[in-house]
C-alpha cells in the first residue's frame, strides 16, 4: 500500500515538474523543475530497488548537470521574451507528434502485455550471492562491473575524458592585449641587463 | 499492485514530454538541450524497471552508461552553446544556417 502512494506521488510529481520544464517561461525555472524532476525519478529507481542508479542520478545530475545549466542560462545574457515568439505556433505540431509518439509506445507496451516476447535468459540475477544471503545493490553491481563489464567501464571513463578535453578546447580563448606577469623573466633578469655605469664628464648633460 | 507497466507508462510519458519540449521551444537551444535530458532520464527509468522486473543487473549497468554519456552530451552540447553565443549573440536555432545545412 505505502509503495503504492509513494509510486503515485513520484510519478505524478515526475510527470508534473517535466511539463513545467518544458513550458516555462524563464529557462531558470525550467532548470530548476528540471532538478525536481531528476529526485522524483531517483525515488522512482529506489523503489525499483536500484539505489545506486538513484544515488548516481542524484549526484551526477543535481550536482553536475543541472549545475551546469544553471550556471550557462545565468552567464548568457539573452533575451528570453524573443526566442518565446511562435511557441504558440509549434504547439499545435509538437502536440501531434507528441501524441502520436505516446500512442506508439502505448501500443508497444500493450503488445508486450499480451504476449511477451521470449527474451534472452537473464545475464547476470540479482541475488547472485546466495551463499551469503543477497548482496546490497551497490556490492552486486561493482563485482559486475568490475569483471564482466571492465573493458566498456573503461570506455566510459574515455568518453567522460573527450567530452571533458572537448569541452575545455572548445571554451578556452587566448585573449590579446591583457598584461600578465612573466615570473621567470623577471627572476633571470640580472643586474648588467638593466644598469649601465657611466663615467659621467662634469659641465656635461648625460645621455639617456 | 505497482507493476512493471506502470513504470513503462510513466516512462513514456516522460519520454514523450521530452520530444514535446524539443517542438515547443524551437528556438531556445538551452531548453533543448533540457528536453533532451529528459529522454535520456525516461530511458534510464525504463532500464531500471526492466532490471527489476527481470532479476538482472546487467539493466541497471547499461543505465550507468547511459548516464555516463549524458553527461558528456550536455558538457559538450553547453560548451558548443557557450561558443556560439560568443561568437553570435544569439542562441536561436532557426539562426543556426551558417554552413547551409
Amino acid at each position: 500500500m505505502i509503495q503504492a502512494i509513494a509510486f503515485y506521488l513520484f510519478a505524478t510529481v515526475v510527470i508534473l515538474s517535466a511539463a513545467m520544464t518544458i513550458t516555462a517561461r524563464n529557462p531558470v525555472h525550467s532548470v530548476l523543475w528540471l532538478i525536481l524532476a531528476f529526485f522524483n525519478a531517483a525515488g522512482l529507481m529506489v523503489l525499483a530497488g536500484a539505489e545506486f542508479i538513484a544515488m548516481l542520478l542524484v549526484i551526477v545530475y543535481v550536482g553536475a548537470v543541472a549545475v551546469l545549466f544553471l550556471f550557462v542560462v545565468m552567464m548568457l545574457d539573452i533575451d528570453f521574451a524573443e526566442l518565446r515568439a511562435g511557441f504558440v505556433r509549434y504547439a499545435m505540431f509538437g502536440l501531434a507528434i507528441a501524441l502520436v509518439l505516446l500512442a506508439e509506445v502505448v501500443i508497444g507496451v500493450g503488445a508486450w502485455n499480451a504476449g511477451g516476447v521470449d527474451l534472452a535468459s537473464r545475464v547476470a540475477p540479482v541475488d547472485a550471492g546466495t551463499a551469503l544471503g543477497s548482496r546490497p545493490n551497490i556490492e552486486a553491481m561493482g563485482l559486475l562491473l568490475y569483471t564482466r563489464y571492465l573493458y566498456i567501464f573503461e570506455a566510459a571513463g574515455f568518453v567522460l575524458l573527450v567530452a571533458m578535453i572537448g569541452a575545455i578546447v572548445l571554451t578556452h580563448r587566448q585573449r590579446g592585449g591583457v598584461l600578465k606577469q612573466n615570473v621567470s623573466r623577471q627572476i633571470n633578469r640580472r643586474q648588467k641587463d638593466a644598469t649601465r655605469m657611466v663615467n659621467q664628464p662634469v659641465g656635461q648633460g648625460v645621455e639617456l | 499492485m505497482i507493476g512493471l507497466t506502470h513504470y513503462l507508462v510513466v516512462s513514456a510519458i516522460l519520454f514523450t514530454m521530452g520530444v514535446l519540449g524539443i517542438f515547443l521551444n524551437r528556438k531556445n537551444l538551452i531548453i533543448i538541450l533540457m528536453a533532451i535530458e529528459l529522454i535520456l532520464l525516461s530511458v534510464n527509468l525504463n532500464l531500471v524497471a526492466f532490471s527489476a522486473a527481470l532479476n538482472d543487473l546487467v539493466g541497471q549497468i547499461f543505465a550507468m552508461f547511459v548516464l555516463t554519456v549524458a553527461a558528456g552530451e550536455a558538457a559538450i552540447g553547453l560548451a558548443i552553446l557557450v561558443i556560439y553565443f560568443r561568437g553570435r549573440g544569439t542562441i536561436s536555432v532557426d539562426d543556426v544556417n551558417r554552413m547551409k545545412g
